[in-house]
């Protein structure tokens, strides 16, 4: 449902004299409209030594679980993390342009090196130009990283906004996770702590978005490098006796 | 140099394998008056002779700030030295803009170079006539290079461009090999003394030079006249006392000399 609000609010009309169809033909057909295989939600936190970014899964056709096998965090150069919630393809344009960054950057060979901060800015620009041409990238970017010791972590939208915070979520986490982040985060997290904390937000992620799936990735990044983990479930538990018998008390069960 | 048949065009080679216009550019540059440049771990110091056209005028500008962390000197035509440090500030800032972080020097200087030799191989331009100190720091730490017309660049402890500059290049290669160590003060000290080397026994005042400093914590700026003078007063207050003095001048004597010996045929400057 939500996706066909987002379609309907960029959809709005240009009027076009339909006589000069031959000019005009391309006027309408260069613009993205609404996505359609989408990850969920990153939720993404700075602890002690680095930054911890989890992600499911999962790539979405609409309201179909389609894909189950999509890494959404991907390492970029030796200090920054990637990771994309929204359109998958738009997200693998951004991987090659973001290859093309990191090639040139390492062919001057010249001791310099692209940090987070570096990689944020340029996606910043990417994002708002093509958002300034009616034809985003539909995506919400999280990049964190470290190098020379600082520790970084931002946030781009498909309209461009970007900021940098100690802890980030998109998509639903939006709404589920920042709430709990608010809450309990604290600077100098142990790695366990993180990774519990982080869990902690997919778990509710998990039970309240319908399009999250039950196989999630923790990536992290320090000044030595990046590890992403193997995929894994974690545990739920689904015998509260309201969904026993969920229409019991139908009006307002849930 | 004497003239030759192979010197018309900047897309001809002569015989013996040299492209006579890019050399005769490099002349051009020792012709401006003199640009000295030098550097520490953490610090670039940039001073040049402020040279008037005349009593009535004012002096040209031979420094300039590329952005916080980078400075450039020019020696030679400073019409095409202006042109290029507004590539400079160009290419900085853009990099600024895309990525908000400096750009680093050694990367300005490799482009500044390509552009100088697109001008060495294409028959409708002519090489650009300046030589540029580009002094700059990033990741990396302080640096301080040498761009030259031909479009070749050298990275330096240490050098001077422009007339009489052998003079200043005598004073830095017995002093160059402290200057890694050497704090902000004693550079600037040092960058004031090789230009005084240049100046042939005119008395230094504050007036006659310009100087520029960055450093680690310390964007590009120019010194102010008033404490170009109190460093002139601490070795200027006696004459003669140091050796140093009695040997510039027979070094400076020498130097024109040394100059036109530099342009012979034998020695490819472009070489050096």
């Amino acid at each position: 449902m939500l996706l066909i609000l987002w379609g309907v609010l960029i959809q709005f009309t240009i009027p076009i004299d339909n006589g000069d169809a031959l000019k005009n033909a391309e006027a309408d057909s260069q613009r993205t409209l609404y996505p359609y295989v989408t990850g969920t939600s990153i939720v993404a936190i700075k602890y002690k030594d680095g930054v911890l970014m989890a992600s499911d899964m999962g790539g979405s056709y609409g309201s179909t679980l389609r894909y189950k096998n999509i890494e959404r965090v991907k390492a970029i150069g030796k200090h920054s993390l990637l990771g994309a919630s929204g359109e998958i393809s738009d997200f693998q344009e951004i991987l090659r342009y973001l290859d093309e960054l990191v090639l040139n950057d390492n062919m001057w060979d010249d001791g310099n090196s692209l940090g987070p901060k570096e990689v944020h800015n340029y996606l910043t620009r990417v994002m708002y130009n093509r958002r300034n041409k009616f034809n985003p990238l539909w995506n919400t970017l999280v990049l964190g990283g470290v190098k020379n010791g600082e520790i970084y972590l931002g946030m781009v939208s498909m309209i461009g906004v970007s900021f940098e915070d100690n802890h980030v979520a998109t998509g639903f986490g939006n709404h589920l996770a920042r709430p709990i982040l608010r809450d309990e985060w604290r600077a100098d997290l142990s790695f366990e702590d993180g990774v519990k904390l982080l869990e902690k937000c997919m778990r509710v992620l998990l039970y309240r978005d319908r399009s999250a799936i039950n196989k999630l990735q923790i990536a992290k990044i320090t000044e030595e490098g990046v590890t992403v983990s193997q995929p894994y479930s974690l545990k739920t538990f689904w015998e509260f006796q309201a969904f026993h018998n969920p229409t019991a008390g139908a009006q307002g069960s849930w | 140099m004497f003239r030759n048949q192979y010197d018309t065009d900047v897309t001809t080679w002569s015989p013996t394998g040299r492209l006579f216009q890019v050399e005769y550019a490099m002349e051009a540059v020792k012709q401006g008056s003199a640009a000295i440049g030098l550097r520490s771990r953490s610090h670039v110091v940039l001073a040049s002779v402020n040279k008037a056209q005349s009593e009535l005028s004012s002096h040209q500008r031979k420094i300039f700030k590329v952005d916080d962390h980078i400075g450039v000197a020019i020696a030679g035509l400073t019409a095409d030295g202006r042109v290029l440090s507004r590539y400079m500030r160009s290419e900085s800032i853009n990099h600024s803009f895309t990525y908000e972080s400096p750009l680093p020097v050694g990367r300005l200087v490799v482009r500044l170079a390509d552009k100088a030799q697109v001008c060495t191989q294409r028959s409708w331009k002519r090489p650009y006539g300046v030589g540029l100190l580009v002094g700059g720091l990033d990741e990396s730490g302080a640096h301080l290079y040498y761009n030259c017309p031909s479009g070749n660049y050298f990275e330096y402890q240490a050098f001077a461009i422009g007339s009489r500059s052998q003079a200043a290049k005598t004073y830095l290669e017995r002093r160059f090999k402290s200057f890694n160590e050497s704090s902000r003060e004693d550079l600037i000290k040092d960058a004031i003394l090789a230009i005084r080397e240049t100046l042939q026994g005119e008395t230094l005042k504050s007036s006659l030079c310009t100087v520029s400093v960055l450093g680690v914590d310390e964007p590009f700026h120019f010194l102010d006249q008033e404490s170009i003078q109190k460093v002139i007063d601490t070795f200027e207050k006696v004459p003669e006392e140091e050796e140093d003095g009695g040997e510039a001048e027979a070094e400076a004597a020498a130097a024109p000399a040394e100059q036109g010996g530099a342009g012979d045929q034998d020695v490819a400057p472009m070489e050096m």
